[in-house]
């Protein structure tokens, strides 16, 4: 009887198009993913079911796990006018040159009183190095750089400023330096702000996630 | 395999008795850099964060002495947050008699049961849920809290901040201190 012979095959396999697909999706991966500015300022934030992007432009509030406060200008329109008025209200007879430096700062963290040396300061220093804006409530000066900020925007959308101010905390600092935030934003009579957290998905079967389901 | 071709200095000479010069596959073997491609793939799945950025609303009542509200006893539940991510509760006010049967202490795993537990159990219009930190507690349980309100689908009003009293602070430091908390 005649045996069949199958035919040998390569076991090599055309591996183009799998390259092809690998490569498309690193592709994808790299340019997808938004690559997070170095941030000075080492903080976890908490998470919240919250899915509210946060804008672009806003005054940020730091509080870091050691109790420090930083706070972070974003809105470039207003910068001047709020150091401007700081300078006035506060009397830090910044000379103009300070000023400038002062607006080009990334955030600021150091109390009133020691602004001034701090801008004399050539070279950066780093976040760490920082004693903060002083919170406590004797001398809460936060108090007052909202108070500036306030002032520098009055008579504009009081719904936008709302939408920008933003406090961003660690999960490790501990309730009195976030009642101190909440106390200068208080003392300004500014009573809706919000916060920075990390998104995360509702429980499932919570009440929130049925809500959701529905729609 | 793919490889040079280094042989090929002397030329090509055409004619008869000349060799023919094998044909050489172009092929080239893909699989090194498959390979490297998934392996950088992998690397970026796993480093990417997926999660945004996102914010959270914060509305503060304002300091109006003049207008404390009143909450009903019935539908009254007051969260304690204290140290070490311990979560404290009790129903309507304390009374120094009953202190111990009122005042009990859970974790955030549970509260959430408890709270969807009151506010089954209440007439909405009396449900107020109050929050006290302790000074002990961090910034995340006072987050985590109020997104567990979200979660629970609490009206916003029907929930909110207020100062520790002294017999709260005393009652969780003696808790604490029969749970063995540090």
């Amino acid at each position: 009887m005649p045996r069949i012979k199958i035919p040998r095959k390569s076991t090599n396999i055309d591996m183009t198009a799998m390259c092809d697909v690998a490569f498309l999706l690193l592709s994808f991966f790299i340019l997808a993913t938004k690559q997070k500015p170095p941030e000075a300022l080492a903080v976890k934030t908490p998470t919240s079911v919250s899915s509210k992007a946060v804008p672009d432009k806003s005054i940020i509030i730091t509080f870091t796990a050691d109790g420090k406060v930083f706070l972070s200008l974003g809105d470039d329109t207003k910068k001047d006018a709020v150091i401007k008025n700081l300078n006035d209200t506060r009397g830090l007879n910044l000379s103009p040159a300070e000023l400038t430096k002062l607006e080009k700062a990334e955030f600021i963290g150091f109390p009133l009183n020691q602004l001034k040396a701090s801008l004399n300061i050539t070279g950066t220093i780093p976040a760490e190095k920082m004693p903060g804006i002083p919170i406590d409530s004797a001398n809460n000066e936060l108090a007052y750089w909202l108070k500036s900020i306030s002032n520098a925007y009055a008579g504009t959308d009081q719904s936008k400023l709302e939408q920008m101010l933003l406090v961003k905390g660690d999960i490790n600092a501990h309730y009195p330096i976030f009642k101190s935030v909440k106390d200068a934003f208080k003392d300004n009579e500014i009573y809706k702000f919000r916060i920075i957290t990390e998104g995360e998905t509702p429980p499932v079967g919570s009440e929130l996630y049925k809500s959701e389901m529905k729609h | 395999m793919a490889e040079m071709d280094t042989s090929s200095g002397g030329g090509h000479k055409k004619g008869p008795g000349v060799k023919k010069q094998k044909k050489q596959s172009t092929r080239v073997d893909l699989t090194p850099m498959v390979d490297l491609g998934f392996l950088l793939i992998t690397f970026f799945v796993f480093t990417t964060t997926m999660s945004q950025q996102t914010a959270m609303n914060m509305n503060e009542p304002k300091n109006d002495t003049a207008n404390i509200m009143k909450v009903k006893n019935s539908g009254a539940m007051t969260i304690l947050l204290g140290k070490a991510n311990q979560v404290y509760y009790y129903y309507g006010q304390l009374e120094p008699d009953k202190l111990s049967e009122q005042f009990k202490s859970t974790t955030f795993k549970d509260i959430r049961g408890l709270i969807v537990a009151k506010k089954d159990a209440t007439n909405m219009d009396d449900l107020m849920y109050i929050i006290k930190s302790d000074t002990a507690s961090t910034f995340k349980n006072a987050i985590d809290i109020l997104d567990e309100m979200t979660i629970c689908a609490v009206p916003p009003g029907h929930y909110a901040e207020a100062d520790m009293t002294p017999t709260e602070q005393e009652l969780i430091k003696q808790t604490e201190i029969a749970n063995g908390i540090k």
